[in-house]
Order: structure tokens, then C-alpha cells, then sequence
């Protein structure tokens, strides 16, 4: 599978740490489908490949990934300018269950840069927001200077048919929000546990977490999603890297129902 | 076909054989001795196929003897596998030119056909199985590997019956050999006492266009029995066996056992196990460029679960333990694999045992973890 | 007080004490008011309520010279504020300061600690509670410690 090339439209400096690029195909194929939660593998030349959730609007015709820069792939997409190419595979895995979700109330609580995996289903719910119940979003980082997506998540808490919490682990001065793991927010929200699915994103123990917190609100295992990471070379399902105990990350996931992985969460080293 | 075609053929035919696989643009692979070791590689005629050698097999232990007769396949699995055919160590995917801003990617496609024909000449059953195993890893989900199915359609496959036990060998346990009974277009048993010669079964009308071209009559039934014999003598004298039931349940839930520190103190994460299986299939990918920086190319290379890079997710891997690697090894191989792929991932080949360096032994491995597992079934185990 | 006696008894914090205790407990609380940034309690300060928040945001402080005031965690609707009342020596280990105009119901500590002295049972009650509490707030604080979203190296 040969990556195909994708035109840098605009690159924007999201925090100290991430970025976000705005692809288009530079052949002008039509418009990129993918479902909310699936990833690119993005190739940068001769640098190498790595996995990308992403990040933008389902529906829109710009391609968008939002990422940290930690390795020496990301780090090289940091400095990419507009005009730039990229190699794109993708779309892969599986996505967020946003059709069974459907007349439920939805949780969707994001750790850190996993904000940015949810935001498609974000916009799905808000496109069709008639067909869900109440729509929660909790979202943690680490201190003020990460929360990503500022701007948004303003008109986000401005609407009345969602609501919005963020924390931070570490408080700045002048710093009035919330401090705290993402974790207390969950008692804060307004859903009901018997009619809820939920999907969160983050470092695994925070998924962990944040799972047995709702638990403990009452939303059962089975509704409660996660996305997991691990190591994805060829993204489908072909090179061993992103084995978790059974299963592929990147064909069986990356967005697996939390009971089917619960205990292997607990496994150390898996 | 009813019966299965039964012929018998002289060791002067198995060279016509290749000849004519030859004459039919395939690049005839086999068995062949280097060095210390019988390898596979491309052979021309069976003078340089292993003639009287044979080896000797214990864990971190191969050599080489000679045998004083003419025998062609008297010897058992080597350090390699038909994998390297089917699924090569090295090999490139694209390249791709500096073009302006961008780069322009082209595809690596085989020059011509012929280049990929492959003959397989001496697949031992359990190889045969690690093919067909191979076959659901890279051809039997929702992805393929075009390379892996454009080479396997074309292969043509001759297996040998053994009619040896190698010193380190468990295929009868696990029910893969020493007979191959499916997935061959050929496949030979050697008889070698007061007369020398092969009896040929034909799996496909493939085999049976190939052996119609090679001098041979039908076989009789005595001839056919005494290599029947030879084959089962080969299974009861197997000194090494691994119990395939349950592999799931045993490790799945023995993830904590004390066995993996002591596995872990002698492992030395070399990834020879992994590098010598023949169902192993992960692979990593490299990207390069010329030192101008105007072509790039990726390169997929063979890769081992023994690496630290192999998990790694940034800031870390996910197993930097050897305890962990080798547990997710074995694990893999005998119980994920049966979630995976519907069967086990070991074949019973041996091959990990013999060229492990400090001789760890699977069977003996999952026969402790086993042990435990069957001596707890039932019971609290921290119960004095 | 009926008000008062039904928000508490609606409250989990006060799940299933049983209409006595409920009686007794609405007998040492009382509603409170703290503007915003008005202090609800000082570090070394005695320790004699805790707070059942019932609108607004409260911050848990300390203060430091170098790095100045330092949240640890915020508090908000719902969330019960406070259990140094409940251990000797009865003082105040943080600052908690109302971060929006904060309503809450402050429950008299010292009033609470003498009838559970009187009445075991009741002691016991409260404790579980607090305990579940205290359990609660050392888990988000190991998570915090754990720095869990700074890149590793």
C-alpha cells in the first residue's frame, strides 16, 4: 500500500508542543471519508511514517491532524510549511460508535492529547445533535497552556445543548478554572449512567480511571469505549507491531468497547 | 481425484524434475549444504542437493555428519525457512524522487513473473503448515500482502515426507507431520535400503502435470507401504512433544508465573527463535534516502517482538522487559494465534530450540507453564 | 429548616443515615455564603465545620513564597469541603478559597464531633463517609502526581 500525496493547505502552532496541519489532495481527488475515531498513517519523506488519528469535520473536504511532536516523524511534520506534501494511508481501524449512541446521552472525556481523536465525533454528535440525548464533554490536561482547541471549546461551553468541563492537573497563577484530574469531573456532569455511552481518550491509567469512575456513576463496562496506542507500522493488521495480547490496535482497534479489553488493561507489559 | 496418485520415481528422475520445473521458468529452491549448515537456496540439479549428509539437532546445538550413502533428505529442518521465498527478509516497497516541493512514489513491482516462480523442492510437513499458516496471516483477512499472494499463487510445491525424527523436532505432538497430507503439488517420501527411490503422491493437477514429464511407472503397493512405515517410525521415534490443547487458557492465565523470571535469566533476546520460525511474520519498515536527499525508498525488514523498538510508543516500550518479550513471544505463538489466525503459530519444527544460543526449549517452557495450570485447575493456588 | 433537612437528606453524601441522625446532622448546619475570592477557611486556623457546596467553586490553596498561591484541586456543586474537623488536631491544613460567589451548607463541626463521641454509631457513619471521601481524594491526587500527560523522555 502506497501512501498517496496530500498538499500542506495551512500549518497552525496549537500549543509549545502540538500542531496541527490542514491536508488537501493534491491531485484534487474529491473528499476524504473516514469515520470519527479512525487514523492516517502520514508519511513524511524519507523520514518515515506514523499514525495520526484524525481530527477535523467528517464531512469537511480538508483532511485535519492535530499531534504532539515527540519522535523524529512528528518532529519533522512540525516544520513542514504550506505547500508541503505528505503521504497519506489511511483510513484505518475502527471508529467511535456514534449510530449506537444514538438517542443516549453521550460522555466524551479526553486526557491530554487525546482530545484530538474525539473531536470528529464531537462534530458528529453537534451535526446531528436532534438524535442524541445530553452531550458531555470532560477534558483534562496538564496545565493551562496544553487545553488545545481553546477558541472552540469557548462556543462549545456557550451552546446550551452541551456542556463543557475542563481541568488541569497543574494550575498557573491567574489560572481560575478547574484544577484536578479529569477523573472528578465525572460526578459534576449531568447524564443519566443507565443511558449513557461514553468515550475517552488519554494515557492509558487515565483510561483506566476514568472507566471505573463511571462505573461507579453506574454506566455499565460495555458502554464505555476507549482508544488505545501502541506501536502501528503498516496499520493493517499485517507486521505484529501493535499486538494487545490478541489483538491488532490498528485493525481491531483503535477504539475497542472497554470490557473487551478491561483485563488486559491490568496485565503489565502486554 | 479419489485415490491419491502414487508414483514411484529413481534419485536419476529428481533431476529431470528439476529440469523441468526449469524448463517451466520456475526458480527451483531446495535444500543445500554452506558452510556448517544445509540453507536453502537456488539449485540446478540435485548434485547439490545434501547427498549423504545429515544432521545432528539438540537445543543451541547443529552439526553436521556424514551418513556414507546417498540418502538426498536424510536430514531435518535447517536455519532456514521457505519464508525467506515467500515473505523475504529485506524487501523493497516503493521509492519515491524529490519532485519540486513534493515527491513522486512509485510502487516496487517485480520486473517480470519468472523473477517470483518459485519451486519449493523438500518442504517438510510441518514447513507446510507453517505455509498455510503464513497463507491466513498475509492472504486470509480484510488486508493482504500483494507480495506474499502474488509469489504463494505462483509457488509450486514439492514436500518430503520424513523418515527421521530431528533431535529437536515435536511435529507429531502438534499434529503437523511427518507426513504432509495437504497443500502440496507434490509430495515425496525417500526410501534408501537395499534399493533407493522416491514414491511420489500427486496433491494437484499442477504435480500431475510436472511429474508427467520426469521418467516414472505407477507405484506398487509394497513399495508405497515401506515408506508408509519409514514415515511412522519417523513420528514414534519424536523424542520432544508439546500438548496443543488449551494453549489459551494455560497462558492466558499464567501471565504471573514465576517461570517467565527464570525463562527471562537465560533469554538473551537475540530474536533467533524468531528470526529461524517459519510462521513468524512481523516486519517493520524503514525509510531512507540518498545522502542528496533526492530519492527515498522504504524498506520492509523482517523484525522480532525481542526488540525494544518493537513496542515502542513514545517515551518508551511497552514491554522493556526480556520477561515480557519472551512471555508475549510464546504467548503469541500458542494462544493469540488461536484468536488471530484459528490455530496455534508452532508448527513443531524445532528450529527455536536448535539455534536458541543458550537452548531455551518451548516445549519444555509451556510444559511448566502447563503443569501449573493442570495442578491448580480446581483449586486456590495460594493455598498451603 | 425543612429546606434544609431535605437538601441534606438528598444529598449521597448522607445516603441512608436514617431520619434521627438526619434530624440531629440538620441541627448543626446552616447556610453560608462566600463571595468570590472570600476566603471559606485559612491554613492553621481552627477546624470546626465542613461544607456541603451547593453552587460556586471553592480552591484548595497553599501558599508558597517562591511559587505564590497554589491550587491542588477545585472543589464545586456537590462536593463536600473539609475533614480536618473530624481529626485532632482540628486545624485547617489548606486554604480554600471561593473561586465564583459560593453557596454552600456549613455543618458544624464541633457540634457533630461531641455527638459522635456520645454515639458511635453515628461516629462510625460519618467516618465510612469521610473515609470514602478521603479515599477518593488521595486517588485523583496520586493520579495528578503521576504527571500523567507531560511527555516522557
Amino acid at each position: 500500500m502506497v501512501p498517496r500525496p496530500y498538499i500542506v493547505k495551512r500549518i497552525r502552532k496549537d500549543t509549545v508542543d502540538t500542531f496541527t496541519l490542514e491536508l488537501g489532495p493534491k491531485d484534487g481527488r474529491s473528499h476524504f471519508s473516514f469515520a470519527p475515531g479512525q487514523f492516517n498513517m502520514i508519511y513524511i519523506y524519507g523520514v518515515g511514517e506514523v499514525p495520526i488519528s484524525i481530527c477535523g469535520e467528517p464531512s469537511n473536504s480538508t483532511l485535519v491532524h492535530t499531534t504532539r511532536a515527540v519522535g523524529s516523524v512528528t518532529k519533522a511534520m512540525s516544520k513542514l510549511r504550506r505547500g508541503d506534501i505528505v503521504g497519506i494511508r489511511g483510513p484505518f481501524g475502527t471508529s467511535w460508535p456514534v449510530e449506537q449512541a444514538r438517542t443516549r446521552d453521550v460522555v466524551v472525556v479526553a486526557g491530554g492529547i487525546g482530545l484530538p481523536p474525539l473531536r470528529p465525533a464531537l462534530y458528529h454528535l453537534l451535526a446531528h445533535r436532534d438524535a442524541y440525548g445530553k452531550v458531555v464533554l470532560l477534558y483534562g490536561t496538564r496545565t493551562p497552556d496544553d487545553i488545545l482547541f481553546k477558541e472552540e471549546l469557548e462556543n462549545w461551553r456557550a451552546r446550551f445543548d452541551l456542556e463543557v468541563f475542563v481541568t488541569v492537573d497543574r494550575g498557573t497563577p491567574g489560572w481560575r478554572g478547574n484544577v484536578g484530574v479529569v477523573t472528578t469531573l465525572i460526578t459534576k456532569a449531568g447524564f443519566d449512567p443507565t443511558n449513557t455511552i461514553a468515550m475517552i481518550v488519554g494515557p492509558e491509567v487515565m483510561m483506566r480511571f476514568t472507566a471505573l469512575e463511571l462505573m461507579k456513576r453506574g454506566v455499565k463496562a460495555e458502554a464505555i469505549y476507549v482508544s488505545m496506542e501502541r506501536n502501528m507500522k503498516c496499520g493493517i493488521g499485517l507486521c505484529g507491531h501493535c499486538q494487545f495480547g490478541p489483538l491488532f490496535t490498528c485493525k481491531d482497534g483503535p477504539v475497542f468497547r472497554y470490557d473487551q479489553i478491561k483485563d488486559l488493561l491490568v496485565k503489565w507489559e502486554i | 481425484m479419489s485415490t491419491p496418485r502414487m508414483y514411484r520415481i529413481e534419485p536419476d528422475a529428481l533431476n529431470e524434475l528439476i529440469q523441468s520445473l526449469r524448463q517451466q521458468h520456475y526458480t527451483v529452491i531446495g535444500p543445500t549444504p554452506r558452510g556448517a549448515a544445509i540453507v536453502l537456496d537456488e539449485i540446478t540439479s540435485t548434485s547439490q542437493l545434501p547427498i549423504g549428509k545429515t544432521d545432528e539437532q539438540a537445543p543451541a546445538q547443529y552439526r553436521l555428519k556424514e551418513r556414507g550413502d546417498d540418502a538426498m533428505f536424510a536430514f531435518s529442518a535447517g536455519p532456514h525457512s521457505w519464508k525467506r521465498y515467500l515473505f523475504p527478509p529485506v524487501l523493497k516497497l516503493f521509492s519515491s524522487r524529490k519532485n519540486g516541493e513534493g515527491f513522486q512514489i512509485s510502487e516496487e513491482l517485480p520486473s517480470s513473473d519468472h523473477e517470483e516462480k518459485y519451486a519449493l523442492l523438500g518442504v517438510r510437513a510441518c514447513d507446510l503448515s507453517a505455509i498455510q499458516i503464513q497463507d491466513k496471516v498475509f492472504g486470509g483477512g480484510t488486508y493482504q500482502d500483494p507480495a506474499y499472494v502474488r509469489v504463494r499463487n505462483q509457488a509450486f510445491i514439492i514436500a518430503v515426507n520424513c523418515t527421521r525424527a530431528g533431535g529437536t523436532c515435536f511435529c507429531s505432538s502438534v499434529r503437523t507431520g511427518p507426513r504432509a497430507r495437504v497443500g502440496f503439488d507434490l509430495a515425496m517420501s525417500e526410501v534408501l535400503d537395499s534399493e533407493h527411490y522416491f514414491i511420489v503422491e500427486v496433491g494437484t493437477d499442477r504435480g500431475e502435470n510436472v511429474i508427467s514429464t520426469v521418467t516414472s511407472r505407477a507405484a506398487e503397493d509394497g513399495e508405497v507401504e515401506k515408506a508408509e512405515h519409514l514415515i511412522r517410525a519417523a513420528a514414534q521415534s519424536t523424542g520432544r512433544s508439546l500438548e496443543p490443547d488449551n494453549t489459551r487458557e494455560i497462558l492466558y492465565q499464567n501471565s504471573d508465573h514465576p517461570r517467565w523470571d527464570t525463562v527471562a535469566a537465560r533469554c538473551l533476546s537475540c530474536a533467533n527463535c524468531t528470526m529461524v520460525c517459519p510462521t513468524c511474520f512481523c516486519a517493520t519498515v524503514e525509510d531512507t534516502t540518498d545522502l542528496a536527499g533526492t530519492s527515498a525508498d522504504r524498506i520492509r525488514k523482517w523484525d522480532s517482538c525481542f526488540t525494544l523498538d518493537f513496542s515502542y510508543i513514545h517515551g518508551g516500550s511497552v514491554r522493556p522487559s526480556s520477561k515480557a518479550r519472551y512471555r508475549h513471544w510464546i504467548t503469541h505463538k500458542l494462544a493469540s494465534w488461536v484468536d488471530q489466525f484459528g490455530t496455534i503459530g508452532c508448527v513443531g519444527c524445532g528450529r527455536c530450540i536448535t539455534w536458541c544460543p543458550v537452548g531455551i526449549d518451548i516445549t519444555e517452557e509451556f510444559r511448566v507453564i502447563r503443569e501449573t495450570y493442570l495442578m491448580k485447575r480446581g483449586t486456590n493456588p495460594n493455598k498451603e | 429548616m425543612e429546606t434544609l433537612e431535605r437538601i441534606l437528606s438528598q444529598h449521597p453524601f448522607f445516603k441512608e443515615l436514617g431520619v434521627d441522625y438526619m434530624q440531629l446532622v440538620t441541627g448543626c448546619a446552616s447556610n453560608v455564603r462566600f463571595e468570590q475570592d472570600q476566603f471559606v477557611f485559612r491554613e492553621g486556623a481552627e477546624a470546626n465545620q465542613f461544607y456541603l457546596i451547593r453552587e460556586g467553586r471553592v480552591a484548595l490553596q497553599l501558599f508558597s513564597p517562591e511559587r505564590g498561591h497554589i491550587t491542588i484541586e477545585t472543589l464545586g456543586e456537590g462536593d463536600i469541603l473539609g475533614w480536618s474537623w473530624l481529626i485532632p488536631p482540628y486545624s485547617w491544613h489548606f486554604d480554600a478559597k471561593a473561586l465564583d460567589l459560593t453557596r454552600a451548607i456549613a455543618l458544624d463541626g464541633k457540634c457533630l464531633r461531641r455527638k459522635c463521641e456520645d454515639d458511635h454509631h453515628l461516629g462510625y457513619e460519618l467516618l465510612k463517609r469521610f473515609s470514602h471521601i478521603m479515599g477518593q481524594r488521595l486517588e485523583s491526587t496520586r493520579l495528578q502526581l503521576l504527571d500523567l500527560y507531560g511527555v516522557r523522555s
